[in-house]
């Protein structure tokens, strides 16, 4: 039908009786850069994060290459289960950054960008530290290889989480708030990097509360709200001209405070 | 106050005591390797989402935990071997309270220890596609293994002396032999200090390898 890499049809997620995910179409196209935007619980970070599985859907189907993942419990469910290694592939070839960063603590920057190698795509170490170390140039962090996560800034500990992802060389990239944690002198340095991977043609898919960023990286931007897409289209139309009311409530309370 | 401390005696006692202390390390040794790899198996199998391995594995870790280690040997010695109808030794009924018991409670030291690290972490590790058994392996347990070593420092070293309690089912360890030595003496107090001391001897080198381990690891990262 087209060429979309990952494909949701119907998407629901509930956490108890909280409904989070409201049913939610979505296609990622190759070379697309998505910026996923909308207030504190609107689902905009549990929509990113089913798309590689850290949640599992509560209904409704996610498709890779047009195969759709997981079978359903029983005929008549639209409730699926997702064996291990199926999510496992679709993990190696969706990466994800964390706000958080998420970086193993025991272990020193070039082995944290090795451990994916090493242990899922079973590369030899002299290999797997070599690419380590050419991700690691491209974050610009070539001085900082063989310390430990501890001793580094919260932007350069997100930068060395980029590049643990991009090392495994996946098709999309997911970042979740990438910059919220980050105190506001870092979020330049991060930010530099996407917008790096942006220029390469990256696909991307980035949940982020910093909408002029969004604006300049985006070639399609999401207002969700509510649990459903509630308007989408390209950063000048969702951005600068919304149609929706409630995306401009939400706009407003953004420009308040500038000057 | 002229108490005479009869040295000879404990010269004389020593090898009969360090032949006791043999029989001691033989116990000690195995029930902690045996006790920490059962706790770990145990702790895997109440972390894990079946009731069938959560709930029988809770149940066994609180019934060695909750009652004393002395009935739990008696009970080993005199009455398995009515249930299951074989006999075992004394040192084997000993060994294998000891390692149960010790089971029981590195269970309970393993689950607090993986449940202590960030949910961060193994999300961090899934994302690269890593399985579950990898993430637990690589990212988990080396951090758990760090924040665990002072409690299983510690249960070693319950365990050693826990060891003694054997000598109620007459296995010739080092407190069995002391008992036996200073009643027939009738010199207590010189044998019994003997015994501590030997026990201090015992048990401190490891206290402090597990102390200079833990400032190492400390010191990186």
């Amino acid at each position: 039908m087209s060429e979309s890499i990952l494909r949701v049809s119907n998407l629901q997620k509930k956490f108890g009786s909280l409904h989070v995910l409201r049913g939610i179409d979505f296609a990622v196209e190759p070379g697309e850069r998505v910026a996923i935007i909308g207030g504190s619980g609107s689902g905009k970070s549990t929509f990113l994060r089913c798309l590689n599985f850290m949640e599992i859907p509560t209904s409704g189907t996610v498709e890779l290459d047009g195969k759709t993942l997981g079978r359903p419990i029983s005929d008549t469910s639209d409730v699926r289960q997702y064996p291990e290694a199926e999510l496992c592939q679709v993990r190696e070839r969706v990466g994800m950054v964390f706000q958080q960063f998420n970086l193993f603590p025991h272990m020193t920057v070039v082995e944290n960008v090795m451990e994916g190698l090493v242990t899922v795509k079973r590369m030899k170490k002299p290999q797997a530290r070599e690419r380590a170390l050419t991700e690691l140039r491209k974050v610009g962090l070539e001085e900082k290889v063989e310390v430990y996560p501890s001793r580094l800034s919260g932007g350069q500990q997100q930068r060395v989480a980029i590049a643990r992802a991009l090392a495994m060389e996946p098709e999309i990239m997911l970042f979740d708030e990438p910059t919220s944690s980050l105190d506001p002198e870092l979020v330049g340095e991060v930010l530099r990097v996407i917008r790096q991977l942006a220029d390469e043609g990256r696909t991307m898919l980035l949940v982020t509360h910093e909408l002029g960023f969004a604006y300049h990286f985006a070639t399609k931007v999401i207002f969700l709200a509510d649990g459903v897409f509630h308007e989408v289209g390209t950063p000048d139309q969702v951005l600068k001209n919304p149609v929706q009311e409630k995306t401009r409530t939400f706009l407003n309370r953004f420009s308040e405070f500038s000057f | 106050m002229n108490y005479q401390i009869d040295f000879t005696l404990i010269l004389n006692s020593l090898p009969v005591l360090l032949r006791g202390l043999l029989v001691t390390i033989q116990l000690w040794i195995p029930s902690i390797v045996i006790g920490f790899s059962l706790g770990f198996l145990l702790a895997l199998a109440r972390l894990a989402r079946s009731p069938f391995l959560r709930i029988p594995s809770l149940g066994y870790i609180e019934l060695f935990r909750d009652t004393p280690v002395l009935i739990q040997l008696i009970w080993l010695f005199y009455a398995f071997p009515i249930v299951i109808g074989v006999q075992l030794s004394p040192f084997t009924a000993a060994l294998l309270g000891l390692a149960l018991n010790t089971s029981a409670y590195s269970a309970e030291i393993f689950r607090g220890g993986i449940q202590s690290i960030v949910s961060g972490q193994w999300e961090g590790a899934r994302a690269l596609g890593m399985r579950h058994t990898i993430v637990l392996r690589r990212i988990i347990l080396p951090q758990v293994f760090k924040r665990m070593l002072p409690a299983f420092t510690n249960r070693a070293i319950e365990v050693a002396k826990m060891s003694s309690l054997a000598s109620v089912i007459s296995v010739h360890e080092l407190m069995y032999q002391g008992r036996l030595l200073s009643s027939a003496y009738y010199r207590p107090l010189e044998i019994l200090t003997t015994v501590a001391v030997i026990y201090f001897i015992l048990i401190y080198p490891g206290s402090y390898l597990s102390m200079r381990l833990g400032r190492r690891m400390a010191a990186r990262s």
